[in-house]
């Protein structure tokens, strides 16, 4: 309440002063004369703040950053910026990812953790979208009994599905839960429809391989193995940026090449504020958060 | 009685059944767990099972080995109860894989970084060790069998290539000899697996209970405490000879059953009592939860109450006075709840978030922190519990395990 008064205190003040200042201040004001021209400062979304500079969506960047680092024949360094003061949890990224490796119910690569400051009326929420971490000391791959994960030379950790025994010795060892088991289960099971939709028959491309799941008594893969998110590698492959970046309402998730020092997400995580999850388990996670 | 017994074995035959069928019919949707506890009763039973084993094996030693003829008597049934506990544990885990049908990548592609590769390959040496040396505790008895129909006679000409003279003194103690050998690689083998299966889960880092040093430790003594417990019981009750030789080795059972108890108790104030000192982090909130959260009986009534306290007071109050029944009873009191120590080792970590908020972020009855196993999981305990019964049985009854003589003969 008391800051509430004292923000009505701080208003009026301005007001008044505004006001006193166009009364006051300058010629004084002679009836028929043309209105006084009040020139607002550009606002960023609308424009530039310096003529000079361009606005540009930061997508355009971003493919610009993709294109050079897949042509400039040494192995990139894929990393993912996450901006939190820039996502408002509209959860598309989550949805999108779904829908790119049409995830079954259980399932899921990119989930927003939404927490909660404070108590109503003070109250304030946080979002934190949490893809696999692609960890440089990544706990999930030693742990694998049969080496059917590993950590790739551009960053990425993969899992070959026609390999996983589905022991999910990996899901327990993930600081991050980044790994989820694929129970089998489907979104029409248990409604009254006759069947699977359409969606849940297409096949997935995860890691660059063509999977199409289906539960038996010897389950197709990824039925019954580990999966976990694969920064969409089979759309990094052919030029593409990863679904939930593209998705973004907020533009506030950034991919590229942290090799290249001309690359957004390479100056984003050269920022003081940039931070990863748990970095004392010495994970090395690839994914930085800008807070 | 007998009757009775057979009508128990027939009702969780049927049941087992039910679960391994629905095992493979459904897979494992009708599971509990999930992806975010993603190890639930099945895991929980088979370091369960897998320690009774090891138990049992280490009890066979102190006679191959450390040379403790007092307990010669009851060594091969060990080797049997290790070899049926083996089998038990292996299938419990084959039902949780993923995909049953690759368990063999292990042998074809092990990665020796991962503990549970290494687990496997020395469940694989540890299982024929098992067999060989049951071979040779056995063989010296076969000569006699060989002149009989069925199976014990198959077996007896097939595993002495039809021989019908009796071993002599000086090839059995060669066998003795074979089997000091043999036992002296087991000792460490045994240590070694299931040591083993407590660093699968001491070195992972990212469950913040299960990360410390003394979970090998703790598995082991658990592994003593669970398979001396249940061979103690086997023996009491279903020994065919109750005589004071059977009274002796009974009481020192009992003894050695009380000792492994307290010891294990010491162990367990270690593991809970450190973390809790503070009263804060993340161990003690997990710790805390076992204790005193929903499922605060498992470590109350079925670990503290009916593995620790009954037994203890049983084994002090009648058994080690005499009272063998009693030695029988605390000794099965404990082997039958060491499930409840083996399931607060594997769940209470599982069920604590390791991201504070994540559950809220995508619903999803596979992602939660909440586990209680299912009836179809514990039917298939049951299944894996049937077979090793029903191996055990069977083995007493076409080899001359007790005593050099068949179950029929000595009893």
């Amino acid at each position: 309440m008391s800051e509430l008064e004292s923000r009505r205190a701080f208003l009026e003040k301005v007001a008044s002063t505004v006001f006193a200042g166009m009364v006051l201040g300058g010629q004084p004001v002679k009836a028929g004369a043309e209105p006084l021209k009040v020139e607002l400062p550009p606002r960023p979304p609308d424009g530039p703040i310096l003529p000079e500079l361009e606005y540009e969506d930061v997508l355009v960047r971003m493919q610009r950053d993709l294109e050079r680092a897949l042509n400039k024949g040494t192995i990139p360094k894929w990393v993912m910026v996450i901006d939190t003061r820039k996502c408002v949890g509209c959860h598309a990224c989550t949805v999108s990812c779904a829908v790119e490796n049409k995830l079954p119910p259980g399932v899921v690569y990119r989930p927003v953790i939404e927490e909660q400051i404070g108590k109503y009326p003070e109250v304030s929420w946080r979002f934190l979208p949490r893809p696999c971490m692609q960890c440089d000391n990544p706990p999930c791959v030693p742990v694998c009994p049969v080496g059917a994960t590993w950590k790739r030379a551009d960053g990425i950790v993969e899992i070959d599905y026609d390999a996983c025994i589905g022991c999910r010795y990996c899901l327990v060892s993930c600081p991050y839960q980044a790994r989820t088991f694929d129970f089998g289960e489907n979104w029409t099971q248990d409604t009254p429809g006759q069947g699977h939709m359409p969606y849940e028959e297409l096949p997935t491309f995860e890691w660059g391989e063509v999977h199409v799941r289906k539960e038996a008594v010897i389950p197709h893969s990824p039925v019954g193995n580990a999966r976990k998110c694969s920064f969409c590698l089979h759309r990094i492959e052919h030029g593409l940026l990863p679904q939930c970046v593209t998705t973004c309402i907020g533009r506030a998730t950034f991919f590229g090449d942290a090799s290249d020092p001309e690359s957004l997400v390479f100056q984003l995580i050269h920022q003081p504020n940039a931070m990863r999850l748990k970095e004392e388990l010495g994970t090395e996670p690839r994914v930085y958060y800008l807070v | 009685m007998r009757a009775w017994g057979w009508i128990l074995y027939g009702v969780l035959a049927a049941i087992g059944l039910a679960g391994f069928i629905l095992r493979f019919a459904t897979g494992h949707q009708l599971a509990g767990y999930g992806s975010y506890v993603p190890w639930g009763l099945w895991v929980a039973a088979y370091i369960y099972f897998i320690g009774l084993s090891a138990g049992a094996f280490l009890l066979s030693a102190l006679v191959y080995v450390f040379g403790v003829r007092k307990l010669e008597p009851i060594a091969p049934l060990a080797l049997v109860v290790a070899l049926a506990s083996l089998l038990m544990a292996l299938i419990t885990i084959w039902f949780d894989l993923g995909h049953l049908e690759r368990f063999y990548y292990v042998y074809l592609r092990p990665n020796f970084r991962s503990m549970m590769a290494w687990m496997v390959w020395l469940y694989t040496a540890y299982g024929l060790l098992l067999l060989s040396e049951l071979y040779f505790a056995l063989r010296r008895h076969l000569p006699r069998y060989a002149d009989r129909r069925g199976v014990t006679g198959f077996l007896a000409r097939l595993l002495t290539r039809g021989r019908k003279t009796p071993f002599t003194e000086e090839e059995i103690h060669r066998d003795e000899g074979i089997l000091r050998v043999l036992g002296t690689i087991g000792v460490p083998l045994a240590i070694a697996f299931h040591g083993g299966v407590g660093a699968l889960f001491g070195t992972v880092v990212a469950q913040d209970l299960w990360h410390s040093p003394i979970y090998p430790i703790l598995f082991l003594t658990g592994a003593l405490l669970s398979g001396g417990a249940l061979m103690t019981a086997v023996y009491v009750f279903f020994w065919p000879r109750k005589d004071e030789r059977w009274r002796e080795i009974s009481l020192l059972l009992g003894r050695v059953v009380l000792g492994l108890i307290l010891f294990d108790l010491l162990l367990e104030w270690a593991e809970y009592s450190i973390p809790m000192w503070y009263g804060v982090g993340p161990e003690f909130k997990a710790l805390w939860n076992t204790l005193f959260g929903p499922f605060w009986y498992v470590y109350w009534v079925f670990h503290i109450l009916l593995g620790v306290v009954v037994p203890v007071l049983l084994l002090l109050a009648l058994g080690l006075r005499g009272r063998i029944g009693a030695i029988g009873l605390a000794s099965f009191l404990v082997a039958v709840t060491f499930l409840a120590i083996r399931l607060n080792l594997v769940i209470p970590s599982l069920v604590h978030p390791k991201l504070e908020g994540l559950v809220h972020a995508y619903h999803d009855h596979r992602l939660t922190f909440v586990y209680f196993p299912t009836w179809f999981e514990w039917s298939v305990v049951v299944f894996s519990v049937v077979l090793g019964f029903t191996l055990t049985y069977v083995l007493v009854r076409i080899l001359p395990v007790i005593e050099g003589r068949l179950l029929k003969e000595v009893a």
